[in-house]
């Protein structure tokens, strides 16, 4: 989420104790609480605080209370902690926290929430901490052990060691006597320089069992007497469940019981083939509902009509109006934006257990504490009598924060003998999404006599996320997440960005998806001071550095980026190169693609090159991982992603008709670290708002076509 | 009727309906969790499982027309040099992100170098472009393909 921009810029201290304590109504739910020592001393483990576990054999165990969803945070907080405790990485075991707010809230988000991709920014301090406290703990220990000074003692790859005798004791040896004494108030942290895993390509700790099969995904979770389903929910937001023949489908081998539901039908059955077999014998009659006359022609409409409505101002300096009356030339252009679905590779799926007094519930989540809530009040049990087994997420990009699957399942739950596992079938994964709902930028910019831009006005139309989500950053009508970044790096002395809000039709759930505010405001941004170059005649590359003087981190990934991609080389006809730049999520990032287009009007992306500035990259492999993976993402929603509307349902289901890129359309990516000191900023979404921009300013360099609606149109390029 | 399977050089009776996916009988009636579900026609490779050395998308494979091949699930590939090749390439060229296509990436790929020792990236494309990843893991994917390739021993 971008708008976690706004409570990061500076530091993660007060701000965000500041929205934590709001969130939780006064009661100590606050940043800070999660790094204190908690009183979570068990008999014979060493647990000095909820992240480390130390028991008397065995692995040590680093409990992380962020989703592992492919980002690496498992790898990411592992080695934070391991660095301070002094351990290596091959002797911890990564542990996934229970659903537990109050111990595992997120820094920032006042919530046990992954995304963001403020995971390690919020917690960059605190695991190092803890893994600090846990070390200076076991070194007092040591010392008593001996009646030597602590001084003359020190940790050593899970030692303690007194170098004068040559003796050494296992942290798991000293376990017990460390567990008993009083945690240390303020622990000194290791200074950069010393740092033996931080910065370096640690292998990540959660891939062997992805190799080998063994890894389990919320949809491999099988409790012991486990049932499948398959589900069916109503195609028209907001449509209901009028009549179901069930017939056929109980005639099915493997077939036990049809769970229906106000919305949804769901079949149960031995194994998921049968009940989805079961599925599909249904005779379902849908009451559509008050959508039912819904298609993307009307919400195309509606978003076109809602630009002219009531606007609040989100970013306000200097004097638009007044500058606007002043410019020589300039531009007022649309930029549109399709609804997406997230598609992760893992549709939804959910395992829940129902009992009268308790429930279990198995899953992927972003969103462990909201899983557990909203569980408790579907079953009318108090909060603390469910239980949530977090598992790996075969992709999150935003999708996983939301918590209607589980709901949903919990719902077929309650009708159900023991535990069953509720299975979406891709179609109904894609059509019952939390979308990224239509987002449209009209952009008035006007430049002075030197070309430069005068005044810049960005109005912003589309869904307020936050308002919903995490409310706290939705304030005097304006959404934090829609209108991230879109006040915009440029030194531009008169700035306006307004925001109309306008909804999805009811029913239909809208979310955060991967990039989120940036990648709603990158296109318009970046397309922006594109044009804005063409009608001063300048180069776009010096144009941004003329503009971005001021931002040396931004200016410096600018030139990286450029002169890595060969900017200014001149290149054959119909190929050419394109650029654009991001700040946010603590990080700084430039991208330039290369693109052909041939006599046919078809498009390749030949290359694509990206500079980025992510402070201190703790692993610098799963850092360049992260930003391959967002601009893969984006390429693929760029060239692909739209879905439309149809009598209220979407239409497209699966990857026939809503496809994704593949292996063969996948340019060569290069990325390029710059290193830095700075704490580290967020990689998980960096890449993805790049791509549409880049690709467009480099189809208008090719062929003087400027697109700007997604996904690219390629007949649009046609004669080109 | 029960059919008989064999998977993972163990023989299995399973008393499921003919038309059944394989996928399924393998996940939910076996217990074998490592392939995965994806799209159910064929069209993102999760599922991809080797039948008597053969890549094939066991979404869309009736468990009757299994029951005669000996079936080869990603938890039994590196049992053999080949998938135990391939499986190290992929873990130090760190291809893996969220993880969940890499059963079927590695089976595909794996089932490609046995046809095919020296790939080159048309057939890496061709045959690779049947599985999807959504983490977006395609250029290490290839190149750990040809990592595992160098190393054919
Ligand atoms: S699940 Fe079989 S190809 Fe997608
Ligand atoms: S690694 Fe996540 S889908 Fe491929």
């Amino acid at each position: 989420m971008g708008i976690v921009q706004t409570a990061l810029s500076g530091e993660i201290s007060r701000r965000s104790f500041l929205i934590s304590a709001t969130l939780a109504g006064g009661s100590l739910l606050i940043g800070s609480r999660i790094i204190q020592p908690a009183a979570a001393q068990s008999q014979d483990s060493f647990a000095p605080n909820p992240f480390i576990r130390i028991p008397p054999s065995g692995k040590i165990e680093v409990v992380v209370p962020s989703a592992e969803m492919g980002q690496g945070v498992y790898t990411g907080i592992a080695t934070l902690v391991a660095e301070e405790l002094e351990v290596p990485l091959d002797q911890v075991q990564v542990v996934a926290a229970p659903a537990d707010p109050l111990r595992y809230a997120h820094p920032v988000l006042g919530d046990q929430l992954t995304g963001g991709s403020v995971t390690i920014r919020g917690f960059w301090e605190p695991m190092r901490r803890a893994g600090a406290t846990a070390r200076t703990m076991l070194v007092s220990a040591a010392a008593r052990e001996w009646s030597v000074p602590e001084a003359s003692c020190r940790a050593e790859s899970g030692n303690v060691v007194h170098a004068e005798s040559g003796r050494r004791l296992a942290y798991g040896a000293l376990a017990a006597k460390a567990a008993g004494l009083p945690v240390p108030e303020n622990v000194a942290l290791k200074p950069a320089s010393e740092f033996k895993l931080i910065g370096k390509d640690v292998p990540r700790v959660d891939t062997p069992a992805k190799v080998n099969g063994t890894a389990k995904f919320g949809l491999d979770a099988h409790p012991a007497g486990v049932k499948f389903a398959a589900i069916a929910i109503s195609p028209a937001f907001g449509g209901t469940l009028k009549d179901v023949d069930d017939s056929e489908a109980l005639r099915i081998k493997g077939v036990r019981q049809i769970v229906k539901l106000s919305d949804a039908v769901a079949v149960v059955a031995d194994h998921t083939g049968a009940a989805r077999k079961g599925l599909a014998a249904l005779k379902i009659t849908w009451d559509p509902g008050p959508n039912g006359d819904l298609n993307s022609e009307e919400l195309e409409r509606r978003i076109e009509a809602a630009v002219a409505g009531e606007a609040v101002v989100a970013h306000n300096s200097g004097d638009v109006t007044a500058a606007e009356a002043t410019g020589a030339k300039g531009f007022d252009v649309v930029y549109r934006m399709p609804i997406l679905a997230h598609t992760t590779m893992e549709p939804m799926n959910c395992t829940v257990h129902a009992r009268p007094d308790s429930c279990d519930v198995w899953v992927g989540t972003q969103a462990a504490g909201r899983a557990r809530k909203t569980a408790a009040e579907v079953l009318g049990l108090p909060v603390e009598k469910v239980m949530v087994h977090n598992h790996l997420i075969g992709g999150g990009f935003g999708r996983r924060l939301d918590i209607d699957g589980i709901t949903m399942a919990t719902r077929v739950a309650q009708h159900v003998q023991g535990p069953v596992q509720v299975v979406w079938s891709r179609e109904e994964d894609i059509r019952h999404d939390s979308y990224r709902y239509l987002n449209l930028s009209r952009l008035s910019v006007k430049l002075g006599a030197d070309g430069m831009p005068v005044s810049w006005r960005h109005r912003i139309v589309g869904p307020a996320i936050m308002a919903r989500f995490l409310p706290i950053f939705f304030k005097d009508g304006v959404d934090f997440d829609i209108t991230g970044g879109a006040e915009s790096p440029y030194a531009i002395a008169n700035k306006r960005v307004e925001y109309v809000r306008h909804e999805a039709p009811e029913g239909m759930l809208t979310g955060n998806w991967r990039g989120v505010g940036p990648n709603r405001n990158a296109p318009a941004i970046e397309g922006g001071i594109d044009e804005a170059a063409h009608l001063a005649g300048r180069d776009p590359v010096d144009y941004r550095r003329q503009l971005l003087a001021g931002n040396p981190r931004l200016l410096a990934v600018l030139n990286l980026a450029a002169e890595r991609a060969g900017w200014g080389t001149p290149l054959d006809r119909g190929r050419a190169l394109g650029v654009a730049v991001l700040p946010d999520f603590g990080s700084f990032a430039a991208l330039v693609a290369q693109i052909h287009v041939d006599r046919n009007g078809a498009l390749k992306v030949e290359r694509l090159v990206c500079a980025a500035d992510c402070g201190i990259a703790i692993n610098p492999t799963v850092l360049e991982q992260q930003i391959e993976s967002g601009l893969i993402y984006g390429l693929s929603a760029v060239l692909y992603g739209r879905l439309t509307m149809k009598n209220g349902a979407i239409v497209e289901g699966n990857f026939d008709d809503s496809p994704v890129l593949r292996i063969n359309e996948c340019p060569p990516i290069e990325v390029h670290l710059v290193p830095s000191t700075e704490s580290p900023g967020g990689v998980g979404e960096l890449g993805t708002p790049l791509v549409a921009p880049a690709l467009a300013n480099a189809i208008f360099a090719a062929t003087g076509k400027r697109l700007r609606d997604l996904p690219i149109d390629g007949s649009a390029l046609r004669g080109a | 009727m029960p059919y008989a399977l064999n998977v993972n050089g163990k023989s299995y009776s399973v008393d499921v309906d003919g038309d059944i996916p394989l996928l399924w009988v393998v996940r939910d009636v076996i217990g074998l969790t490592g392939t995965k579900f994806g799209c159910g026609i064929a069209m993102c490779g999760a599922c991809t499982v080797h039948l008597s050395g053969q890549a094939v998308r066991s979404c869309i494979t009736p468990v009757e027309d299994a029951a005669n091949f000996d079936i080869t699930t990603i938890e039994a590939l590196g049992d053999a040099e080949l998938g135990a090749r391939v499986q190290k390439a992929w873990l130090e060229e760190e291809v893996v992100q969220c993880g969940y296509c890499q059963s079927g990436q590695i089976m595909s790929a794996a089932a490609l170098l046995a046809l095919n020792s020296k790939p080159t990236d048309e057939d890496i494309d061709s045959v690779m472009a049947g599985n999807i990843c959504r983490c977006g893991t395609y250029p290490r994917i290839r190149s750990a393909i040809k990592l595992a390739s160098s190393r054919e021993g």
